[in-house]
């Protein structure tokens, strides 16, 4: 099992490298020279011109930049970005706060969508499914930025129940609306998916079985078709948290939440390679953490799986 | 209360389960569909009483109603369970969560579905007796699946299902079951997934248990001659309708109703000898086969030298123990005759059988095809290897595609050997399907329209259809109802004397065995361990291991007046 871990943490290494060569090269190849951009419409002095790429290392080949960029990340040194605002104070900001709206949009849609779930397959045929059921299909159906629009509408400013946006006072309690709005499209997938999974194990002989030793609905239902309905559905959660701390461009635009999707976005936009890598390169760390963190869950719901 | 029930009626008097006049109705999509109508049976203490019948006969609906466990689609529409007295057949569910596990124990059929993957064995037993109120330490525990004859039962409690074998798994379910004392077992087909040994081992040690207990059981099974040996009173059910319930010998010997004659003469534990074609006119049939015999090529069609088939089984990181699943097996198939192949899951008999189809290819030793050796065959020699030697599968539902009908299913390796025109091919097909009795309408149907029977039949219709030498049936009747399992033996029979075919039976069954084969080779963990004529086998048998399998066919020891047998 150690070993297993281990293995896996190593795979880390060549994926690392990959990714952020990759997404190195395609800001170096992005069209138009960011610095000229920096000054819009004035025209620096050449000097400045040569002192900034200096400072980027923009005068040098693209293996010497990346080559730069690897050496000052080993040592710790990720620079400063294009507003001379430190690289690593920036990460710190923004990954906090990204953090915590993808752990309150995961949990709106592990806790409801399962619970939802597990009723409608439950009641499989019956109104609430069939409710259930049409409602997430809505939900699904509607875009992001309608959705979100509508609740900033509604709940922020006509009925005044949360910050219509968040800004610089990111905490839990004003993250909860763009939260739930990031959530709803998963939670209705984590629904549907929990109750395929239910109707799936209702019918399994072995649910059978546990009824015919006389236990009660309650604890079939609990230690008999929910743990292994989990399996599937811990999955996708997992693939999901991945996602989720990659920011949500859309959502976090519309509340104005200073988190990875929207520093991610501005970076991109003004050229800045140092930033995006560095955003880049904290979030395949997750990847690998979460979904590593998936596959230990697996195997610990379903004792078939043995890791070596 | 029951204190006044008792002085009523005497325990002992009054059956411990009553099922009167009993009708259950499913509703489906396509309406309402009665799978029981009239069904009734009585057990009596520390009895047990078989139901039999094939499957659609309503058997495993009944013993569900009576531990209320129907389908949600389905309810009792008529008629009374009486469990001790008390009417079941609309209890609350409250009222049967009670009843269950203390009072009516299950074993159900399959091991490999019924234990949840993903708690341990010992938890499994656990919170069974935890629910009935029982003591539920770990020495319960234990002592639960000891009794069940699991050794080592402390250490097995901490393993998962998927650590046990089939056999093991059952005497788990059987210590579920039994777990509590219930006064009423229902054995849902207990043994039918196991090997007839492994069965015959259960089984006994099911009959100790529940007789120490005093628990009656109601035993369903396709079986006749597994409920005739094991049963006090057999009910025979066909069609939703209890036809005939007895004494289980007196059934037996004397079956009143059609159905259970046909059934006691298809029975393939109670038939004693080969089923008959041609030879039953006194040809033998060396003498009937000789013209296309020598038509066709050498005599032995087959032979197999010192067969092995190495596995590296991979323990850990790089390290791995070779694993002999075949080791120096030799025998040889007489042209137009039928070879068996018997033994246990793992005994290598499947392994035999991929090889000798060349979808392995063996770690020494040779196949001789006609005499030629199959294992320098590539490309197109193979090509024409394959033609000469087609295989039919156990499971009639896995080996057809459920996308091709059934035309195109028995077209294909025409097809694929590019055998004749279009016309040609749709000429063949449909005498193909008069050869194994299938109406020529069903060229146009799916798989998923057809019985377990007829899917089989087209198997066979495909397997003929390239005109092969050879055919390798691998478990091909196992998954059959006895009847359907009678009918197809038969049509493989009249098709080996209409067409002088060879085949190479793969089978576990020993009563599969008497009624089909010339030759049988009986295998071990791998070796040949004993191999002689059909009657030389099953009259004298000289292996331990050979003997042990033949007293495991159920209703072995049944003694039938030579009208049946």
């Amino acid at each position: 099992m150690i070993r297993y871990i281990i293995r896996r943490l190593l795979q880390v290494i060549p994926v690392f490298l990959g990714t952020t060569l990759l997404v190195y090269y395609m800001v170096f190849a992005l069209p138009g020279d960011p610095i000229a951009a920096l000054f819009g419409d004035r025209q620096p002095p050449q000097s400045v011109i040569d002192a900034l790429r200096n400072q980027y290392n923009l005068d040098q080949p693209f293996w010497v930049q990346y080559g730069l960029f690897l050496k000052n990340l080993f040592t710790f040194n990720l620079g400063v970005d294009f507003t001379q605002q430190p690289i690593a104070a920036t990460l710190a900001r923004i990954f906090p706060v990204t953090a915590m709206l993808a752990i309150e949009a995961l949990i709106i849609q592990a806790v409801f969508g399962v619970l939802f779930g597990v009723f409608a397959g439950l009641r499989k045929g019956k109104l609430f499914d069939s409710t259930v059921l049409v409602a997430s299909l809505v939900v699904i159906a509607v875009p992001t930025f309608v959705l979100g629009f509508v609740f900033q509408l509604v709940f922020g400013v006509q009925l005044g129940w949360a910050k219509p946006t968040v800004g610089a006072s990111a905490n839990w309690g004003n993250l909860i609306l763009p939260a739930v709005v990031l959530g709803l499209v998963s939670f209705a997938y984590v629904l549907r998916l929990t109750r395929t999974s239910v109707i799936e194990n209702m019918n399994a002989d072995y649910v059978r079985t546990a009824t015919a030793k006389g236990l009660s609905r309650p604890r079939v239902v609990l230690a008999h078709i929910l743990r292994n309905s989990m399996i599937p559905v811990v999955t996708y959660l997992g693939a999901n948290l991945g996602g989720l701390m990659g920011g949500a461009i859309v959502t976090e635009g519309i509340f104005n939440v200073p988190g990875v999707g929207n520093k991610l976005y501005q970076a991109v936009q003004r050229g800045e390679g140092p930033t995006v890598v560095a955003i880049v390169s904290v979030l395949v760390l997750v990847f690998v953490v979460a979904n590593l963190l998936v596959d230990l869950l697996y195997a610990w719901l379903d004792p078939r799986i043995r890791y070596e | 209360m029951s204190t006044v029930k008792i002085e009523e009626t005497p325990v002992q008097d009054r059956p411990i389960l009553e099922i009167k006049d009993l009708a259950i109705t499913f509703t489906t999509g396509a309406g309402e569909f009665k799978a029981v109508k009239n069904a009734h049976l009585s057990i009596m203490p520390g009895e047990t009483v078989a139901i039999v019948g094939e499957s659609g006969s309503g058997k495993s609906t009944t013993a569900l109603a009576a531990i209320g466990l129907l389908p949600g689609n389905g309810r009792v529409t008529g008629g009374q369970i009486l469990l001790d007295g008390e009417d079941i057949a609309h209890a609350s569910e409250k009222r049967m969560i009670e009843l269950r596990g203390s009072h009516i124990g299950m074993v159900p059929q399959d091991p490999m579905s019924n234990l949840n993957p993903v708690w341990k064995i010992g938890y499994q037993v656990r919170e069974t007796l935890k629910a009935n109120g029982r003591p539920d330490g770990p020495d319960d525990v234990a002592r639960v699946l000891a009794e069940a004859g699991l050794p080592d039962a402390r250490r097995r409690a901490r393993q998962y299902p998927h650590e046990f074998s089939g056999g093991m798994r059952q005497r788990a379910l059987i210590a579920i079951g039994l777990s509590c004392a219930p006064k009423l077992l229902i054995a849902d087909e207990p043994t039918s997934a196991l090997d007839v040994t492994v069965q015959r081992r259960i089984l006994d040690h099911l009959d100790k248990m529940t007789t120490e207990l005093g628990t009656s059981v109601l035993l369903i099974t396709h079986d006749l001659g597994l409920a005739a040996e094991r049963a006090d009173k057999v009910v025979v059910m066909y069609q939703g309708n209890v036809v005939e319930a007895g004494p289980s010998l007196d059934l037996l010997r004397d079956p009143q109703h059609p159905y259970t004659r046909r059934l006691v003469e298809s029975a393939p534990s109670l038939a004693s000898r080969r089923i008959q074609s041609a030879k039953e006119q006194g040809i033998e049939a060396g003498d009937l086969l000789a013209p296309a015999a020598t038509g066709r090529g050498r005599d032995d069609v087959l032979q197999v030298r010192n067969l092995r088939k190495v596995y590296k089984l991979r323990q850990g990181l790089g390290q791995s123990t070779d694993f002999a699943a075949v080791d120096d097996v030799s025998f040889s198939v007489k042209r137009g005759t039928t070879t068996a192949i018997v033994g246990e899951s793992g005994s290598g008999k499947s392994t035999v059988a991929k090889m000798v189809l060349q979808l392995e290819s063996p770690t020494e030793g040779q196949i001789i095809f006609d005499g030629v050796d199959t294992a320098g065959l590539k490309g197109k020699e193979l090509f024409t290897f394959r033609r000469r030697v087609q295989p039919i599968f156990q499971d009639p539902y896995g080996s057809l595609d459920p996308m091709y009908n059934i035309y195109r299913t028995i077209e294909e390796p025409l097809r694929i050997h590019k055998i004749g025109d279009a016309a040609s091919r749709e000429k063949k097909v449909r005498e193909l399907l008069d050869q194994v009795a299938l109406p020529q309408g069903t060229m146009q149907r799916y798989p998923n329209e057809l019985s377990g029977g007829q899917r089989q039949r087209v198997a066979i219709a495909r397997a003929l259809a390239l005109d092969p030498e050879v055919i390798i049936c691998d478990e091909a009747v196992s998954a059959l109802d006895v009847l359907v399992q009678a009918q197809v033996l038969n049509l493989l029979t009249e098709l080996q004397s209409e067409l002088g075919l060879t085949y190479l039976f793969i089978t576990h069954d020993l009563a599969v065995v008497r009624q089909i084969a010339d030759h049988v080779c009986v295998m071990e963990k791998g070796k040949l361990v004993e191999t002689g004529t059909t009657d030389d086998v099953f009259d004298a048998p000289q292996q331990d291991y050979t003997r042990a399998l033949l007293n495991a066919i159920p209703g072995a020891s049944l003694l039938l007046p030579p009208a049946v047998a």
